[in-house]
């Protein structure tokens, strides 16, 4: 079960990185969903995983799991949810704006295609 | 309980939430709202600097919560100072803002009180993922604030600004989730208490997220290598925002200050010489490089955005390299540059709006409609900034300077901190003598001169950088107290969670009976 939750966020992880470092603005926003999905999952698992267990003392139980990171995820999954949304309207505003969805507001000139 | 420690978060936070509801139609009644929001905001953190400087710890545990259970708001000589000088800053650009700027977008004056909220909310709290909402709350304020009045170079800026904080927001969250897995707390006095006693098998994991933490907060405060964001961010955003954002490099200051002494700040254990090996040449290569960057600038805005980043460089390098009176040095150093920076903001716009189409790019323009004005006000921050005699930046590098004066790194730290002045101070005066001398001879007729409603918040910082200079002594004991004060760590460890030794630093695992 660790190995596999780890190796999955390994693997987000590394999708969320290569995507943010692309030049378009929609390969950034979901690199950055991405890393916000790995990070909330990571969050989780720092509570240590636990099937099956309460999180609330009960009498003649005890395995606990830990109620606090579901808590910290939460408001984790929120403000991503919300940057998210801010950064996608504002990536296409920029589009509207610029005419081009490079990250830099305008289409990169290759050195082959510039004119003498 | 002293709830008055609460208001500095909860006045903004009420009085934005009713913005929204009027700002759109009654654009007058939101300028008065949060003009009177903003000055009660300002005379309550005086109260709290006034009790603040008796010395004590004032804990406010929110919902009677007791720590470390509970989230706490700490109020010490620090946080009160800090909470201070963002009033004054958040004053003086509100005033600005009032003067025109507020009515080129709407939601203005919600948004302005949302980022003080998260400033001030950042300086209080003593639990680190609280730390972590704050920062998103100041920074969601802040993306806004820095698109207020669009166009092209502040939706590009804008892009950059979001993406990179999206990310450092990422790996915060990660450091603070793997401290609170090893650790089992949030709350950073609890948290200091833990890694201290931390066993051997935890240490690496500890460490490594202290440094992604300090790396977090590196992005915030625009160190080296991760400031390249800031100059477009901060020249591009109109002026009362920018002159704002000034006090926002120094939230990252202040988080790297208070968890370095604070939950790394153990001679022994998993946090001992944490930052040692490379804060202080990532300062000084911050200094030395922002330096260059003032040099070369080609943009007026550019120019102020540069010297906001050797600040950093320079505050960094005094609070690692100086011990105690080095952060004394330090602090009186920040109160100094936010002030001076946030007014050559406004200069900034004040100038550019005469020059017509050159804008704020350094070359022969029309001439200025008042020179003279606008020269004084310029030549008096240029020398504030560079740090010239008698202006409070030269106090301040005294301080700096002393404090680290018999330490092995003084040769660099001298040397660097003297050049960057020198070339901080050639490069105001080229820009400054390419503005105001190197002009047409006619003025642009259809440029508006700057109105008294403008001159009053940028002199009022102005006078603020004098006063500083005259009440010198007064804040310079009230800095020592206060670095005192952030050094000896077990008076606010005792005040947030009692004297009781914690004797179980690590948290339950899974299986273990309770």
């Amino acid at each position: 079960m660790e190995f596999l939750l780890a190796s999955a966020l390994g693997v987000t992880t590394a999708c969320g990185v290569y995507l943010l470092l692309r030049g378009r603005t929609f390969s950034v926003v979901l690199g950055l969903s991405l890393l916000s999905y790995a990070v909330n999952v990571f969050i989780f698992t720092m509570g240590r995983v636990t099937t099956g267990a309460p999180p609330i003392v009960t009498t003649g139980v005890s395995t606990y799991t830990d109620p606090l990171p579901q808590a910290l995820v939460l408001t984790a999954i929120v403000i991503g949810f919300g940057m998210t949304a801010f950064f996608l309207a504002l990536a296409v505003r920029a589009y509207r704006d610029s005419g081009s969805d490079h990250v830099d507001g305008s289409e990169p000139v290759h050195p082959e295609k510039r004119s003498p | 309980m002293n709830h008055l420690l609460a208001m500095p978060l909860v006045i903004p936070a009420i009085t934005g939430a009713l913005l929204l509801a009027c700002a759109g139609n009654r654009p007058q009644a939101a300028r008065w709202i949060s003009a009177a929001s903003t000055a009660v905001t300002a005379a309550v953190a005086v109260l709290l600097v006034m009790q603040a400087m008796a010395g004590d710890y004032q804990v406010y545990a929110v919902g009677e919560w007791q720590a470390p259970f509970g989230i706490v708001l700490v109020l010490d000589r620090l946080s009160a100072m800090l909470i201070l000088l963002t009033a004054v800053v958040a004053l003086a650009a509100l005033a600005y803002a009032i003067a025109g700027w507020d009515l080129r977008g709407r939601h203005f004056h919600a948004l302005f009180q949302f980022q003080l909220m998260g400033i001030n909310g950042a300086f209080l709290t003593g639990d680190l993922f609280n730390l972590f909402v704050f920062f998103e709350v100041l920074l969601i304020a802040s993306y806004c604030l820095l698109l207020h009045g669009l166009g092209q170079p502040r939706l590009r800026a804008a892009v950059h600004y979001v993406a990179i904080n999206l990310t450092g927001s990422g790996v915060f969250l990660i450091a603070v989730s793997l401290l609170y897995g090893v650790t089992g707390t949030l709350n950073m006095a609890h948290l200091a208490e833990r890694v201290a006693l931390a066993p051997e098998a935890d240490i690496a994991l500890i460490r490594a997220a202290g440094m992604m933490l300090l790396g977090v907060f590196a992005v915030k405060a625009a160190l080296f290598p991760l400031y390249f964001w800031l100059p477009q961010a901060y020249s591009s955003a109109c002026a009362p925002v920018a002159a704002l954002f000034a006090i926002m490099t120094k939230v990252g200051v202040y988080s790297i200050l208070r968890v370095t002494s604070l939950v790394f700040g153990g001679a022994s254990g998993a946090g001992a010489d944490l930052t040692t090996p490379w804060l202080l040449p990532v300062a000084l290569l911050t200094l030395g490089l922002a330096a260059l960057g003032v040099l070369g600038a080609r943009r007026l805005g550019e120019l102020v955005a540069y010297m906001t980043i050797a600040s950093v460089g320079t505050m960094l390098t005094a609070i690692t390299a100086g011990g105690v009176a080095g952060v004394s040095g330090a602090l009186f150093y920040l109160v100094h540059s936010t002030l001076v920076i946030a007014s050559l903001f406004l200069l900034t716009e004040l100038l550019t709006r005469q020059r017509g189409s050159s804008g704020d790019a350094l070359v022969t323009g029309p001439a200025l409609q008042q020179p003279v004005l606008l020269g004084i006000a310029f030549l008096i921050a240029t020398i504030t900034v560079a740090g010239a005699p008698p202006s409070s930046g030269f106090l301040a590098k005294l301080m700096i300077l002393q404090a680290t004066l018999p330490g092995p790194a003084a040769v660099w730290v001298w040397s660097i901190i003297l050049c960057s002045s020198l070339l901080v101070l050639v490069g105001g005066v080229r820009a400054g003598s390419q503005l105001l001398w190197h002009t047409e001879t006619t003025p642009d007729h259809n440029a508006r001169a700057a109105r008294p409603a403008e001159w009053l918040p940028l002199g009022a910082l102005l006078v603020c950088g004098v006063a500083l200079v005259l009440f010198a002594q007064p804040l310079q004991k009230y800095t020592d107290a206060t670095a005192q004060q952030l050094l000896a760590r077990a008076g606010y460890i005792e005040a947030v969670i009692g004297g009781t030794p914690d004797t179980q630093p690590r948290p339950l695992r899974p299986g273990e009976p309770l």
